[in-house]
């Protein structure tokens, strides 16, 4: 490494120093924020808006006809790093794959975001809801009924 | 009678200024620490034995979990080491996002740093700008990954996403900002003699010393070792930015205050260069083992289809093949050593800590101070217990 890479900053360091002049100089600093907008909002009754690529709760996309876009390949399941998906497969006659069972446990979930990325048919995607509460553990996890409905609970 | 008998204190696991679980054994002696003892290993979630049975990607977001106070920083040392062993190159622009989220990751770390650190020591006013700022990075985070405190933005082989306009507006405007918000912590806190009583000559150590006991970062500087990865050994693109390293003089608490305020500046300045000079180009790399093909790819084609299920379920077969690869995390060389087996797993993934070595330092530092120093210094060697315990 180059000397002039480096900046010695404790060169000018002053050891005596004084009580009165830096708390000024401090409540200087203060009293030009004091008279500021507050940064800060009132959090359940104001809230910031949350970003397009939010990750927050899951939720299953239908088509046009309201049917399932998942076609149960298991792939999320597969990427999924905390093994929150549980996925049983159904054929019908025509041989249309379709989940018997899609369950989602929102509590060993990380929000990675893997799943929605891996997904071939934009099947699953995630939320923008980040508050959530239930009574129990079990109700975390979530089955295709909620998954399909996701956020009218929590965003009325 | 004069008999003279030692007073065993225990400080943590839930001392609030341990930051974290870090349990301290103290000897006293009257308020004088005569030994001190570091008890770790109360968050310790077993992530490398965890990563065993993970693919490469899906070990991703588990280190945004190590110092999740710098979570970004975490993401490119452990993607670094793979593309190495996996022998690819990263798309300049996604190396330059990189660089970004990094330096932000140290803003934010240091963030935490300077207000807990103050807080502890007593001057309660910092930590309230210091988090309006860190705020700020934050909803750059969401914006650009979708998630606040562990974005997983970086990725093996390039970053997740395209950086949007609104991001590059924010990051212009917060580098624009941030020189004067580092004003007001200066004002508040350096030259204040309650602060430069409390900091100055506590917790000395000497650059052998440093050296010795396997210092690395702010507090290695801090004794006066000009040593950085990013300068000494550099990786994703920082040969291309004119940065300095501050350095001290004197090994105490006030010294690595100084570094670490200096850091922030540097940081800034690094950010501002690349956000600039962003090249234009894709984001990802076009290898087929690594890059998941995009949506309308596999709409259309099957042969794509086939991939992303390789790439996704399957994962990335690495070569066999050990390496040991380092970058400058928020609070010193964070090492990831690595070792492949031709398999989609990691065979053994063994994570140089480097807040483990600052810990370890403790009883060296805290020995002959006073109960109350021990808290300055525990805040000035900036330790993350996410990372000591792994």
């Amino acid at each position: 490494m180059e000397k002039s890479d480096i900046i010695n900053v404790s060169k000018n360091r002053g050891e005596k120093g004084n009580y009165v002049k830096p708390i000024l100089k401090g409540l200087q600093f203060t009293m030009g924020n004091f008279f500021k907008k507050p940064v800060t909002i009132q959090y359940p009754d104001q809230k910031t808006v949350r970003s397009q690529r939010w990750r927050g709760l899951h939720k299953l996309n239908v088509d046009e006809k309201g049917e399932l876009k998942c076609v149960a390949c298991g792939l999320c399941a597969a990427v999924c790093p905390s093994q929150a998906i549980t996925i049983l497969a159904r054929e019908d006659e025509g041989g249309t794959r379709h989940p018997e069972k899609f369950e989602v446990n929102e509590l060993r979930c990380i929000f990675c975001g893997f799943c929605q990325d891996a997904c071939p048919k934009s099947a699953i995607s995630l939320t923008k809801i980040y508050e959530y509460v239930n009574y129990n553990r079990e109700d975390f996890v979530f089955d295709i009924s909620i998954l399909k409905t996701t956020g009218e609970k929590w965003n009325s | 009678m004069s008999e003279s008998k030692t007073v065993t204190l225990n400080m943590g696991p839930h001392h609030p200024a341990t930051h974290g679980v870090l349990r301290v054994v103290l000897e006293l002696d009257g308020e004088t620490i005569v030994n001190a003892t570091p008890v770790i290993g109360y968050l310790h979630r077993g992530i490398e034995k965890i990563c065993e049975s993970r693919t490469y990607q899906q070990i991703l977001p588990l280190t945004d979990r190590l110092d999740y106070s710098a979570a970004s920083a975490n993401n490119l040392g452990y993607c670094v080491a793979v593309e190495k062993l996996l022998g690819i190159e990263v798309p300049k622009r996604a190396q330059y996002l990189r660089v970004i989220m990094a330096e932000f990751a140290r803003i934010m770390g240091h963030h935490l740093w300077l207000g807990t650190h103050a807080l502890d020591i007593g001057a309660m006013t910092v930590i309230f700008y210091a988090f309006r700022d860190r705020e700020m990075i934050m909803a750059m985070n969401e914006e650009i990954a979708g998630y606040r405190l562990t974005p997983s933005f970086i990725r093996i082989g390039g970053v997740a996403y395209e950086a949007t306009d609104d991001f590059i507006a924010k990051v212009r405007k917060f580098v624009a900002w941030f020189p004067k918000a580092l004003e007001g912590y200066h004002q508040l806190l350096t030259d204040n003699k309650i602060w430069t009583t409390r900091t100055m000559n506590i917790g000395k150590i000497s650059a052998e010393e440093a050296i010795n006991h396997g210092l690395t970062g702010p507090s290695l500087r801090g004794s006066g070792v000009a040593y950085d990865v990013r300068k000494a050994f550099p990786y994703s693109s920082y040969g291309d930015f004119d940065f300095k390293i501050p350095i001290g003089e004197n090994g105490d608490v006030y010294d690595r205050y100084l570094v670490r305020m200096e850091e922030f500046k540097q940081s800034i300045a690094i950010i501002a260069q690349a956000i600039e000079n962003l090249p234009s180009g894709p984001v990802m790399t076009d290898n087929p083992l690594v890059a998941s093909p995009s949506q309308p790819e596999v709409q259309t084609d099957i042969s794509a289809l086939i991939r992303r299920f390789m790439v996704n379920a399957k994962g990335t077969p690495v070569p066999s093949g050990e390496l040991y690869s380092a970058v400058e995390g928020a609070k010193g060389e964070l090492g990831f050593y690595l070792v492949g087996d031709g398999s989609e797993q990691p065979y053994r993934l063994k994570i140089r800590s480097s807040c483990f070595y600052l810990a370890s330092a403790l009883p060296r530092l805290l020995v002959g101070h006073m109960v109350a120093d021990a808290i300055a210094i525990i805040g000035s060697l900036d330790v993350v217990l996410g990372e000591i315990d792994r």
